[in-house]
């Protein structure tokens, strides 16, 4: 699905009131939700009787179900929430491809299993121009090799970092990982608190 | 072999660990916690039967959605009157107690805005890592601390392990030569700085902020600019240690006392650049140039000085720049070529994690003070950063000099920075704003929010428009 907006923020892809909730998923149906509805959003409504704007292009049918976001440079900028990534995670995206990103949001991306991928601005361009010529159009992102797949059956490479699509195509936990290294951690506290005492507070054990 | 930037040092001293891959584990010396970004992070802990690393280490306090006006707070918990607001309010103080985590709770007076308390109390001191799932905890790098933002997988993460998973960022100085001139704040230079490295300019970057015009500010100024450094795409910001921090911290509730204030003035006084450290990239900007700022758009970037006029989008060259303009004035309902003094006003509001210290309470006053807000003006706030900001105030009687101003005097928290609580900006209004965001829907569904210094917002209270305040006298 293409949103074609540079400095899409995480305002934009969850307005705050939802942040309000103590739960991590069902962000899904309001994502975007200031510009997918008409009408203002609220926390618990039930968004299936909700006036939808049919000029947003998440609205338009040929888009239902999609799982790659194409977007523009400086994508998920603003508020660290990781409610953004919840969001796009739980309406079903699974990729996002942009020239560029916010350092947190892409982050927290890998954290929720969602792949950011960058590519240059003029691939970027090349895709919108191809997606809104050509109803149907698709693409195929492959993570173990690191390809993009176009129709037309042309690719695409891109970089990810070894120890994240790791974690990614595994799912590993990433407490689960830091925790086998929990000696290396009391060790260098133990030095820590020589050298910087006034970092620990006595009266908490 | 260059020297080290003052990131090289309190990054090397940190590291725990560094994978294969460049990846390090880092130690972290504060999580500040507030109610918006936790309650997931404790769940997790719960359902993996994990327990805190250090509950000494973390701090926690409600800020972003209680309410601030007198009467609601005075019921405590049971006058926050959205259910949802209240079940987080609730749940912070459930899940500090489980886990053994000091927090100031909304009874307590030290509670505020996490950014404005951890500096306040002493708990942010430097050469520290602190994080905080809040991206504005650029602001603690003021004191000479490596500080960041950090979403809710790594507030877990930090909870569990006392650890963060991270690359190194690339180092940026951005340098503030000379001097202000006078009506020209803190605000001015981090918004300046904004208009001209973009909101995107210090992505990948840890910004130290240096020169003779960052150097001669307060304390409090410094966390303006830092607080800030995120918007122009920096996760963190820094400036380095000298007496004003050290003044500053002296005393502090939970700064070190007596013979291990000795040592750890001692270990702060090099926490600053070697001479020779290399920078990947170096900013300037001379102080005397800066005038008074005034966001028009969308964007922090999006910024012009109070005398000027907001730019003509037809006459930007670049397509996806101009889109984002005109996409900007639209909503905004201005027009290119209008000039900033005439954007009329309909609320002022003081406040927020940028603006809302003793400091910005004290320059706002001097503005209003004997004089009367404009009667376009519907709503003027001016909140408090902490419990004990609002004490000091009403101690200097400034909470008389606003009310007899007609703005009005709230009680502390984030309010109308995003309005997640009853604070809300209407829609297609424009406000004068202290705070850091002018995104759209910031403060309010539609709602029009133009980014400024306390002192700007003050005088564009009693105007009903902009106005330069140097022209006040
Ligand atoms: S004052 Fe505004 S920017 Fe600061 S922490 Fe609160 S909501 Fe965030």
């Amino acid at each position: 699905m293409p949103l074609d907006r540079a400095n899409v923020d995480t305002d934009f892809i969850i307005p705050k009131q939802f942040l309000k909730s103590i739960r991590r998923s069902g962000f899904g149906a309001n994502l975007f939700d200031e510009h997918r509805y008409l009408d203002v959003g609220e926390p618990d409504a039930d968004n299936s009787e909700r006036p939808l704007n049919p000029n947003f292009v998440l609205n338009q049918p040929r888009y239902r179900g999609a799982s790659i976001l194409l977007a523009r440079n400086n994508f998920g900028c603003g508020s660290s929430r990781e409610h953004a990534p919840w969001a796009l995670d739980d309406y079903g995206f699974r990729a996002i491809l942009a020239p560029s990103y916010a350092d947190i949001f892409f982050n927290n991306c890998f954290k929720n299993g969602l792949l950011p991928i960058v590519l240059e601005r003029a691939v970027i361009d090349e895709l919108f121009q191809q997606v809104n010529a050509e109803e149907g159009y698709s693409l195929e992102v492959d993570l173990p090799r690191q390809v993009i797949t176009r129709p037309d059956g042309s690719t695409i490479d891109f970089d990810v970092d070894s120890f994240r699509k790791h974690c990614l195509i595994e799912g590993l936990d990433d407490i689960g990982i830091t925790l086998q290294d929990a000696e290396d951690i009391r060790s260098f506290e133990k030095r820590w608190r020589r050298t910087a005492p006034w970092t620990f507070r006595a009266d908490v054990g | 072999m260059s020297g080290l930037t003052l990131y090289d040092k309190i990054w090397a001293a940190h590291l725990v660990k560094q994978r294969e891959d460049g990846t390090c584990l880092i130690y972290i010396d504060r999580h500040l916690i507030h109610e918006v970004t936790s309650p997931q992070a404790f769940e997790g802990l719960r359902l993996a039967g994990r327990k805190p690393w250090r509950p000494d280490a973390n701090y926690a306090t409600p800020d972003h959605n209680i309410p601030t006006t007198r009467e609601e707070r005075r019921q405590g918990l049971s006058g926050i009157e959205d259910p949802v607001s209240r079940i987080q309010v609730s749940q912070l103080d459930e899940n500090c107690k489980e886990f053994n985590i000091l927090e100031m709770d909304m009874d307590d007076i030290r509670q505020g805005i996490v950014h404005v308390v951890g500096p306040e109390q002493g708990i942010t001191l430097p050469g520290m890592t602190i994080v905080c799932g809040d991206s504005h905890t650029s602001t603690h790098g003021a004191l000479g601390a490596l500080a960041h933002g950090i979403g809710t997988s790594e507030v877990e993460h930090v909870l569990a392990t006392q650890c963060l998973m991270a690359k190194k960022m690339k180092n940026m100085l951005v340098r503030v030569d000379g001097q202000l001139k006078t009506g020209v704040t803190a605000k001015d230079i981090v918004l300046a700085i904004i208009g001209k490295i973009g909101t995107a300019g210090g992505t990948g970057y840890t910004i130290e902020f240096g020169g003779e015009a960052i150097c001669s500010l307060s304390i409090e100024g410094r966390m303006t600019v830092c607080n800030m450094a995120i918007e122009a795409g920096a996760r963190a910001g820094l400036v380095a240690v000298d007496q004003t921090t050290l003044d500053y911290i002296k005393d502090r509730p939970f700064a070190p006392k007596g013979e291990m204030w000795e040592q750890a003035e001692i270990n702060w006084s090099q926490l600053r650049s070697d001479p020779d450290a290399a920078f990947d990239q170096v900013i300037e900007l001379a102080a005397e140039t800066i005038e008074p700022q005034v966001t028009w758009g969308t964007s922090p970037e999006m910024v012009a000085p109070v005398n000027g006029t907001i730019p003509d989008p037809a006459a930007e060259t670049d397509v996806t720049r101009r889109q984002n303009m005109e996409q900007a004035l639209k909503y905004m309902g201005l027009e290119g070529g209008t000039a900033i003094k005439n954007i009329a006003l309909d609320c002022v509001f003081i406040g927020s994690c940028t603006n809302s210290r003793i400091e910005d309470l004290r320059e706002a006053a001097q503005i209003v003070a004997g004089r009367r807000k404009a009667d376009n003006v519907e709503m003027a706030l001016v909140v408090p950063g902490s419990g004990l900001v609002k004490q000091q105030a009403e101690a200097e009687g400034l909470d008389k000099v606003f009310e007899a101003a007609g703005l009005e005097w709230r009680e502390p928290g984030c309010s109308m920075c995003l309005a997640m609580n009853a604070d809300q900006l209407g829609e297609g209004k424009h406000c004068a704003s202290t705070s850091n965001r002018n995104f759209e829907g910031r403060q309010g569904f539609g709602g029009r929010t133009h980014l400024v210094s306390p002192a700007m917002a003050a005088a564009a209270a009693i105007y009903g428009h902009f106005v330069d305040v140097r022209d006040m006298g």
